[in-house]
């Protein structure tokens, strides 16, 4: 390895440390000079050994609503295989890793409107590599609401591949509410593909881990669907939190509505990457992304892209990123009226979160740990 | 109404004040009693606006000089939340919009913050409620605006009824109204001037700050001051209003040069809103 400073700045704790993580994902570790992790070193979450999860199985115990069956685990990883290589996201490093991390394996085929189910996956503070996989199948016209909880008190890591597929006029709405620790990293993909008709909302909020990965990956696979996407990620200490989301259109007449919303305090980093692409098939294609971060720290950092490559030419591709502080005349129209600093500061920022939170079902929204993590807590 | 007797709630004596190192106001000599209505007046630039940022402690303003004492407290110690919760209130010209704050729960947050101050209890949400349900009656607002982010798509009518709602649950010792009738048909005009007459008693006082006399028309002032380039140039009784109407500010460059201060060079006053 040539020993530039970028070089050494990717350089792992031990080497030791990082030929455990590249013998358990079978593949080298990212490193800061690729594209995909330019903001973003995983040498933050490799710095002590894996060692794969011994506690018990994280979907025992899950009662399934009306008009939702079990797959078969054969069945569901085929499945997700199959899903990951539509999303072209079968090669990343979490994808990898999680596939070869012992995953705890949930497939679910809905074929009516099943309502909600709200599922908790907590590592607690085990320190180990908790690996999950959900394989979702939803035939024509069917319905969920399913809303996850991922929770961690201590060092380790989640690894979560979520992939969907869903039929003409399905309708998805997936929140996911992750409430970490200084300690504990989490690694995300959410591997979708809607075919026409069918409706997806992804609404996710992050909050408190030392180090996370989120990585929407969605595929309108004849166009014509819709997907809505919401996403609020805090970071305060030196946290680290990147989403890095792609929506592609293979067909006509597909929408789809972006809002991704970050607040980094103290040395916290935030990374937002918004990958659309719209090819020549992809006409009268309409979508809207925006990016909003808020800065409330003059140590803490945000990185954001939006990364549009547009072929179609009769298309309304919008997109917008915006980075800024607590704004002052709204800071001091509140105390204006008796408000002292500090809970105006706090009112502002619930707002400014509330954009998002209000689109997450009550379960999450008003789940303790989240809004203590949200206070910086 | 006047009383000489009455207490004074206000008194501005010499007051001085820049924005980005630009002197505004060049020594601002006003005083308020209870239950008296004031007015001032003048063109874009004069400081009036000015004047009732720096009461109401906005940070970009700096005092450079003079004092302004509150029930014989001096004010400009205190931080703006500090002034609010001892009765001092700004209407704003341009009420802030505050998206994702709940405009209910940011009443009931200001209102509990004076009523804390007064020694009175908090009100819980429900308490609230029934409070601020009989004080929309003031100004004539549907209950629907409650439910909305603070301003957030409010028009400029019920962004200012939105103001004096905010004056008829804080019950101010002193209403500073800046421009509050600006952007107003007449309709919401008369709301909003109906709104601060109601609020009006003889323990209290109002400032209204405006460029026109129809806002006069239906809120008569006891004392009128005409202010430019920084100070105030001349005060009198309603009358002094109706007189601008009739003669407009041309005679104020006069007065300025007779008085030995520059006229102000085009812009070199503009106010920082």
């Amino acid at each position: 390895m040539v020993a530039t400073p970028l070089a050494q700045s990717d350089s792992v704790g031990s080497t030791a440390t990082a030929a455990a993580w590249e013998a358990l994902a079978g593949a080298p570790l990212p490193t800061r000079r690729q594209e995909d992790w330019r903001f973003t070193d995983p040498a933050a979450f490799s710095r002590t050994e894996p060692c794969l999860w011994t506690g018990p199985d994280p979907w025992a115990g899950l009662t399934l609503p009306e008009g939702v069956t079990r797959l078969e685990p054969a069945v569901a990883e085929h499945q997700a295989v199959d899903l990951l290589r539509q999303t072209r996201c079968a090669d990343h490093w979490p994808v990898r890793l999680n596939s070869r991390a012992q995953p705890a394996v949930l497939g679910l085929r809905v074929q009516a409107d099943a309502g909600a189910l709200v599922l908790d996956l907590d590592a607690a503070a085990r320190g180990e590599v908790l690996a999950l996989q959900l394989v979702l199948v939803l035939d024509a016209g069917a319905e969920l609401d399913l809303a996850l909880r991922f929770s961690a008190d201590g060092g380790g890591l989640t690894s979560a591949v979520i992939t969907a597929v869903l039929a003409e006029d399905a309708h998805l709405s997936l929140a996911t509410a992750a409430a970490g620790h200084d300690a504990a990293s989490l690694l995300t993909h959410v591997a979708v593909v809607q075919q026409p008709g069918s409706a997806l909302e992804l609404t996710s909020v992050t909050a408190g881990w030392g180090f996370s990965r989120l990585e929407p990956r969605i595929l309108q696979h004849a166009g014509a669907a819709s997907t809505r996407l919401r996403a609020l990620q805090w970071v305060h200490g030196a946290q680290l939190a990147d989403t890095h989301s792609l929506v592609r259109f293979e067909g006509p007449e597909g929408s789809l509505d972006q809002l991704h919303k970050s607040v980094a305090d103290g040395h916290g980093r935030s990374v937002f990457n918004g990958a659309v692409q719209v090819p020549r098939q992809a006409q009268r294609t309409n979508a809207a992304q925006l990016s909003r971060s808020l800065l409330l720290s003059d140590r803490a950092r945000i990185d954001t892209k939006p990364e549009l490559e547009i072929v179609a030419d009769d298309v309304k591709c919008a997109h917008g990123a915006t980075v800024s502080q607590l704004q002052s005349d709204e800071l001091f129209y509140l105390r204006s009226r008796g408000i002292g600093e500090a809970q105006a500061a706090r009112l502002l920022l619930d707002g400014y979160c509330q954009e998002v939170l209000r689109e997450l079902p009550v379960e999450l929204a008003s789940w303790d740990r989240l809004v203590q993590r949200l206070q910086g807590a | 109404m006047i009383r000489s007797d009455a207490p004074v709630l206000l008194e501005i004596r010499g007051l001085q004040a820049s924005v980005e190192d630009q002197p505004i106001l060049h020594g601002v000599d006003l005083t308020i009693r209870a239950g008296e209505i004031h007015a001032i007046m003048g063109r874009n630039g004069s400081g009036k606006s000015t004047l009732s940022k720096v009461l109401a402690g906005h940070p970009a303003y700096t005092v450079t000089g003079g004092s302004v004492s509150y029930r014989g407290e001096n004010l400009l110690e205190l931080e703006p939340e500090q002034r609010a919760r001892i009765g001092l209130f700004l209407g704003f010209q341009y009420p802030v919009e505050i998206p994702g704050v709940s405009n209910l729960e940011f009443l009931r947050v200001a209102t509990n913050a004076r009523r804390v101050h007064r020694g009175h209890e908090e009100l819980d949400t429900f308490a609230f409620e029934d409070l601020v349900r009989e004080r929309l009656a003031v100004v004539q607002m549907d209950p629907a605006f409650l439910e909305r982010s603070v301003n957030e798509g409010f028009s400029g009518g019920e962004k200012k009824r939105n103001e004096i709602l905010q004056m008829a649950l804080l019950e101010p010792l002193i209403a500073i109204l800046d421009e509050t009738d600006s952007g107003l048909d007449i309709d919401a005009l008369r709301i909003v001037a109906g709104g601060v007459n109601q609020l009006a008693s003889p323990d209290n006082a109002t400032l209204l700050i405006t460029h026109y006399q129809r806002l006069l028309d239906l809120i008569t002032p006891d004392y009128v001051h005409v202010m430019a380039a920084g100070r105030i140039l001349r005060s009198g009784g309603a009358e002094l209003a109706e007189e601008l109407e009739r003669t407009g500010y041309d005679w104020v460059d006069q007065e300025l040069a007779r008085l030995g201060f520059a006229a102000p060079a085009a812009g070199a006053l503009a106010e920082v809103s």
